[in-house]
């Protein structure tokens, strides 16, 4: 196992990345964040309330439940079974930019099936793709708009994010 | 804040509901958590998500049916399932066919979902037997409804929080209701009192055996209980003169805007419908304030869509194993 991001080099992430969102945002446009379940949930609470506080208006987040869309319902890999939990978007998400967020990206198959779960939800504006760790292993064309640390980590491995909402700790590991 | 649960790895093996009997506590609970996250699809602007797209889905009504079938069919829709609807009075089974040929011969055709009401008990176990689609249970002679009694208790614990505790009164004919038993075996494991109540004539031989009380006054037990569920007189199921008259039935077991006065004022008044008004229960009471009727309507659409999502979910994780 070994670490690659400490609770600091996040926290810098989340602080970049809100920069990077701000800047390339016209102002009159209206910006939601939606995380994805597990952990996009609460990066996307932290990057809402970031954007938040730094343009001076309320940026709503919300969660999104993917288990519906995913591609792999009816051929499940290994023994794991996908629970359905709930969507939680308070506000209507047509005409603003969305900025969807997970923690890992890797083979963009989650962002695929969160792109067409937000399309049933209305008619955003558009769709930004921001993520903690960008890693190597895309089996569709899909990149991250705001990406925080690339990875490299071999197939096989699993690159692992830890919170101090949902784990206690604050890390991003390899094992 | 909607906090991670840590999932407990608990996972759905079975690709047949046949009923809530046979269910533990972890798997019916399991569904209701299930339900909670299709309640949304049909709140929506699309309301139409992709899990069962390219499965089959037939609705083998061997009884009539609005409520069930109609929500079977929205339910498989909605997940984007195809449907074929079946009846008895349209079919070949009025030319003779038996129902394991009629199954077979739509199971050659493909299908992977089979929703079945029957008048015999028993009808979708053996079905499950004898075929390889998915067996749902919508109905079984006297035995079972389990997803009457899915949503029932999911709409109690929508709006109580929890069913550990509460007093319910099933009331009515519980001799020939399905409904009552699985309500009776759902409300039982997650926690709560049950109590049939109804005349003697329509209650079920051999109580002892079952894990609730009984009482044949409605007067006694309106003031005490938490929920009500009224059950239909199933005139097409009566032989004999169970009561002497409808005046006489409804005076003793009909629940009365009177008898609302007395109850508990947060109570919960239920009906699996459809409603003979003015027998079970006065019109007044079932679009009163407390009612949750349309709400069980509503709620039994998210566990419909449940349900057939997680019995095709064991099954594809049988086929690969």
């Amino acid at each position: 196992m070994k670490a690659i991001l400490n609770s600091g080099q996040i926290e810098q992430i989340l602080k970049d990345l809100t920069g990077r969102i701000i800047s390339e945002t016209p102002r009159e446009l209206d910006i939601a964040v939606i995380g994805i379940r597990s952990r996009g949930e609460i990066l996307a609470q932290r990057l809402s309330s970031r954007l938040s506080q730094q343009l001076g208006k309320d940026v709503p987040h919300g969660t999104l439940d993917i288990t519906l869309y995913r591609d792999d319902l009816n051929s499940p890999q290994g023994t794991s079974q996908p629970q359905v939990r709930t969507t939680e978007i308070g506000f209507d998400i047509d005409d603003k930019i969305i900025v969807l967020v997970d923690d890992v990206l890797y083979t963009g198959r989650s962002t695929r099936a969160a792109m067409d779960a937000l399309m049933d939800l209305g008619r955003p504006r558009a769709i930004k793709l921001a993520v903690l760790v960008d890693r190597v292993g895309r089996e569709l064309p899909i990149q991250a708009d705001y990406a925080g640390y690339k990875s490299d980590a071999a197939p096989g491995k699993l690159v692992q994010v830890f919170l101090s909402e949902s784990d206690g700790k604050e890390e991003v590991v390899i094992e | 804040m909607a906090l991670i649960r840590k999932s407990k790895q608990f996972k759905w093996h079975r690709k047949h509901l046949l009923g809530l009997r046979e269910l533990s506590v972890e798997e019916i609970t399991y569904i209701l958590d299930t339900a909670k996250g299709f309640e949304q699809i049909s709140t929506r602007s699309v309301k139409k998500a992709p899990p069962l797209r390219g499965k089959v889905v037939v609705n083998l009504f061997f009884e009539d049916s609005t409520r069930t079938r109609n929500s079977f069919a929205l339910a498989a829709s909605r997940l984007s399932a195809d449907i074929i609807e079946f009846t008895q009075k349209a079919s070949s089974v009025s030319k003779g066919e038996t129902l394991l040929d009629t199954a077979r011969n739509l199971e050659a055709m493909g299908i992977d979902i089979v929703v079945i009401r029957h008048n015999a008990g028993g009808a979708p176990k053996f079905l499950s037997r004898n075929i390889n689609a998915c067996v749902v249970n919508a109905g079984d002679g006297f035995c079972e409804h389990p997803t009457q009694g899915l949503l029932d208790v999911y709409t109690i614990r929508k709006i109580k929080g929890t069913l550990e505790g509460l007093k319910i009164a099933i009331v009515g004919d519980i001799a020939h209701s399905r409904v009552a038993r699985s309500d009776m075996w759902a409300m039982t494991k997650l926690g709560a009192e049950v109590i049939f109540v109804g005349p003697p004539t329509l209650m079920p031989t051999q109580l002892s055996r079952l894990p609730v009380s009984v009482s044949y006054s409605l007067d006694e037990v309106i003031e005490k209980v938490d929920v009500i569920n009224m059950l239909r007189i199933q005139f097409e199921r009566l032989g004999g003169n169970p009561f002497p008259s409808i005046r006489e039935y409804s005076h003793y077991f009909g629940l009365t805007v009177e008898r609302m006065k007395r109850a508990k004022p947060d109570i919960l008044v239920m009906h699996p419908g459809p409603i003979n008004r003015g027998l079970e229960m006065e019109s007044e009471v079932a679009d009163g304030e407390r009612s949750v009727i349309l709400e069980q309507v509503t709620n039994g659409l998210a566990v419909r869509m449940a349900v057939l999502f997680l019995v095709n979910q064991a099954a594809a994780q049988k086929l690969k194993a």
